[in-house]
């Protein structure tokens, strides 16, 4: 489970799964959230690079995640996204609340 | 004659059940020689509705999840089925952003990845007696190739 997360100063990255369904959404879940409590974070960055599958599951943690971290004046990024994933993204209408990267932020051009 | 082949599963509602669903109707579907974005849009219209049965129609009780898959010519069916609580107003369900748990980070967005998914999406469902999801789509290389 630990290999999932790096913090980094405020910053928590979050290495999402193969696969982010609901089962996996919910260990990211809880996971995630006792790490941004005790670490004052003010980013959350999911990086997509070993994620192929994503569903309803995944926007619903995503989203919990931004709503939560939003109060604190925080903001979410998702990085190393792939085509599939930002088809999911974009469906769904989370891109409007989060900064979607093809690569890491400082490499490559916002989506 | 078309040819038609068909399979059906049935496993506990578990939710590390969901990625077994999938990979089995994902092996299931090579035969009809789909791209590999065919099988991502069956493989995410599937594991909506599974994760529906376990979350909403069980509760996370562990009762049984039905899956079953044919194919006809070159058309998918999935069906997944369960014999949970039920919906009672079908169409505000497959409404965009609607959910009965928002208290659980559901986005409401399921059905409406099933029907982007695929090419038809049929729900019936009794409050008390369980809900039944039946999927339909059109698997083939060549678009235009294939006629009803
Ligand atoms: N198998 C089922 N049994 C009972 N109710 C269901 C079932 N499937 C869906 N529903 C109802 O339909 C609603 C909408 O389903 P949908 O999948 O679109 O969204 P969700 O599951 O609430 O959220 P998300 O799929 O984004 O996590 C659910 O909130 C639930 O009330
Ligand atoms: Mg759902």
């Amino acid at each position: 489970m630990e290999d999932f997360f790096k913090i980094n100063g405020t910053d928590l990255t979050v290495f999402l799964p193969a696969e982010l369904d609901h089962h996996n959404a919910e260990k990211i879940k809880q996971g995630s959230d006792r790490l941004i409590q005790n670490n004052n974070i003010r980013r959350i960055i999911f990086d997509f690079r070993r994620t192929s599958f994503m569903d309803s599951s995944g926007i619903g943690m995503i989203m919990g995640r931004y709503k939560n971290i939003r109060f604190m004046g925080g903001v979410v990024a998702a990085v190393h996204v792939n085509d599939r994933i930002l088809r999911i993204l974009t469906l769904s209408g989370i891109y409007k609340v989060i900064d979607i990267y093809e690569g890491l932020p400082e490499q490559s051009q916002m989506f | 004659m078309e040819q038609t082949n068909e399979m059906m599963i049935e496993f506990d509602s578990r939710s590390c059940n969901e990625s077994f669903a999938r990979v089995a109707v994902a092996a299931f579907m090579t035969q009809l020689n789909p791209t590999l974005e065919e099988v991502a849009d069956v493989k995410t219209a599937l594991s909506e509705a599974v994760t529906n049965a376990i979350v909403h129609g069980y509760e996370n009780e562990i009762r049984k999840v039905t899956v079953t898959c044919s194919i006809a010519g070159q058309v998918l069916t999935l069906n997944v089925s369960d014999s949970g609580v039920g919906i009672a107003d079908i169409a505000k369900a497959m409404e965009p952003l609607f959910t009965t748990k928002p208290d659980t980070e559901r986005s409401g967005m399921g059905f409406a990845f099933m029907e982007a998914f695929m090419d038809d999406v049929q729900v019936e469902s009794a409050v008390g007696k369980g809900t039944s999801v039946t999927m339909k789509k059109r698997i083939g290389r060549i678009a235009g190739e294939y006629h009803d």
